[in-house]
């Protein structure tokens, strides 16, 4: 699937949910349902600092393509990570940093792109794209 | 006259957020302001608008006189001796930070000490220590126990005749402890030192009296007791205030000024530099007329009943953990419910339309005393009531249901 494949399918579950906190239940449901960060990855290194959460984010380079691994110690930013890691893994260095990620808008999430928003939804993706970057710049 | 009243003075109260009338137990980290109060704002920005003290014209006259009612209008609200006492700062920290630096400057040299508690706000952390590193003084701290009680036996041994200055907290903004302040001063000045009452808690729940208390400085913000933003007051006893040096150096503070030696201005100017917030001072003087008009005491038990209601309905839910457990308590109750995260509960309180805040409240200290991250916080106003504390009851249920 393709990146926006990927992001079309989050944006049909999302879709039919009006009320906030069947969004938030869905978001928390991914987090507490996912397989999180290998203990070798959950280092200080890997972790993004936000104001209240504490998330992790590892990378792996494995022919061409990268495969994320995302975990946090609260489960909505938790949550949050895990899409950016099902929507970004499996592709490669070019694709994810050309990717246009227009589902955080679409499932109205827009509030966490605030750089104010002590989650850190930005930072995370911007993390992304750094092991993007390096793993580019590695190949090349 | 019943408190939920006042509800109607405040305008944002009617808001709905997220679909769900607006409950608003953030109060400890600001107030929500009166009419009366931006209103007076309003006004003074449409009819005295101009440059205060040694203006010439009527208009500057007429807002010199507001500023200077402001003064004594704080003066007469926390009983000190002057109004030469009263500086306006832009707020608690301001005034902290000018205590720390021109106390600093003018009676601490290498060797001498201060005391701070494990309980204090960043605000009357860190510039104390910024004042520690310049003039090489030791910094000392008094802890307190699982209940959030001050450990005034260990305050006792630490002070000693090197001890220039203790700086508490009237009311915890974690823990909500009421600290016995009054208790501190004589210990303090049994061994020749000052004492600073950070009140920025206390002032909008307790009525508060520098005399009674006897301390040396104390310090508040505006906009925690239902004034504006960027106004703060910082009293000093007047003959400790005319010995230190000032803050910052400008306008308004000086005498005279010529290029050879310039001589600073009387009390209380030498410690404002610069054009004052006088339309935030005469707003924050309306904004304590409000509150007299209410009653500070009567204030204090509303508070205090909605307080207590809070612990014993919210002690109903499982797994619920309170962070502060004195038997004297003001203005704040945090707690934790089980192993949700702080940032979780509050995130999904806020879809509720209930405005809390999580997270280490610029207090680390006290996190890593109870080895948490953060902790959900609860602060009250005279305009809440007990049916929005059930609707928080609720809230966390329901928040509770959906990260199981």
């Amino acid at each position: 699937m393709t990146i926006n494949e990927k992001q079309d399918e989050i944006i049909a579950e999302f879709e039919f949910l009006d009320d906030w906190l069947d969004k938030y239940q869905l978001i928390i449901d991914k987090s507490q349902s996912s397989k999180g960060v290998e203990d070798k990855y959950k280092v200080e290194e890997n972790v993004i600092e936000g104001c209240q959460s504490k998330v992790w984010v590892a990378a792996e380079y494995k022919d061409g393509l990268i495969y994320f691994q995302g975990e946090s110690n609260t489960d909505i930013a938790g949550g949050i990570v895990c899409m950016l890691v099902e929507i970004l893994s499996g592709h490669t260095p070019d694709e994810i940093l050309n990717a246009d990620l227009y589902f955080i808008d679409r499932i109205g999430l827009k509030e966490h792109l605030s750089p104010t928003r002590s989650n850190g939804m930005l930072a995370m993706i911007k993390q992304m794209r750094i092991y993007a970057m390096a793993f580019k710049s590695k190949n090349n | 006259m019943s408190f939920e009243e006042t509800r109607k003075d405040f305008p944002i109260l009617t808001q709905q957020i997220y679909g769900k009338p607006l409950v608003y137990f953030d109060n400890a980290a600001t107030t929500q302001k009166p009419v009366c109060v931006i209103e007076k704002i309003k006004n003074a920005y449409y009819e005295q608008n101009a440059n205060i003290h040694r203006g010439v014209h009527f208009l500057s006259e007429r807002a010199t006189e507001a500023h200077e009612c402001a003064r004594k209008k704080v003066q007469q609200f926390i009983n000190a001796r002057s109004s030469n006492e009263i500086i306006f700062t832009r707020g608690t920290t301001e005034a902290i930070n000018l205590v720390a630096f021109s106390f600093g400057e003018t009676f601490c040299k290498e060797g001498d000490e201060i005391i701070v508690t494990e309980m204090e706000h960043h605000s009357n952390i860190v510039p104390w220590q910024m004042m520690c590193e310049r003039k090489k003084v030791h910094l000392k701290v008094a802890h307190f126990d699982e209940n959030g009680m001050l450990n005034l036996d260990e305050l006792r041994k630490l002070t000693n005749e090197n001890t220039k200055l203790i700086a508490v907290a009237h009311v915890s903004n974690v823990l909500g402890t009421v600290n016995p302040v009054k208790e501190i001063a004589q210990i303090a000045h049994a061994a020749g030192a000052l004492l600073l009452v950070d009140g920025a808690q206390s002032v909008p729940h307790l009525q508060v009296d520098v005399q009674d208390i006897d301390a040396d400085f104390f310090a508040f913000s505006g906009h925690k007791i239902y004034g504006p933003t960027g106004i703060g007051v910082l009293f000093g006893k007047e003959q400790l205030l005319e010995k230190m040096q000032p803050y910052q150096g400008g306008g308004e503070m000086i005498q005279k000024v010529t290029f050879e030696k310039t001589t600073y201005n009387e009390l209380p100017f030498k410690f404002e530099a610069g054009t004052p917030d006088f339309i935030g001072s005469t707003a924050l003087a309306e904004a304590l007329n409000y509150v007299d008009k209410l009653g500070m005491k009567n204030i204090a038990q509303y508070e205090h009943d909605l307080l207590e209601y809070a612990r014993i309905r919210l002690s109903e839910i499982d797994g619920m953990r309170f962070f502060g457990n004195a038997p004297d308590r003001s203005g704040v109750l945090s707690f934790l419910v089980g192993n949700i995260h702080p940032y979780d509960m509050g995130s999904i309180l806020d879809k509720l339309g209930i405005a809390v805040r999580t997270g280490h409240h610029c207090a680390q200290p006290v996190m890593d005393h109870f080895g948490i991250e953060g902790t959900v916080r609860t602060s009250f106003a005279f305009y809440n009531t007990k049916a929005e504390i059930d609707t928080l009851f609720n809230g966390i249920v329901r928040a509770q249901k959906m990260f199981r």
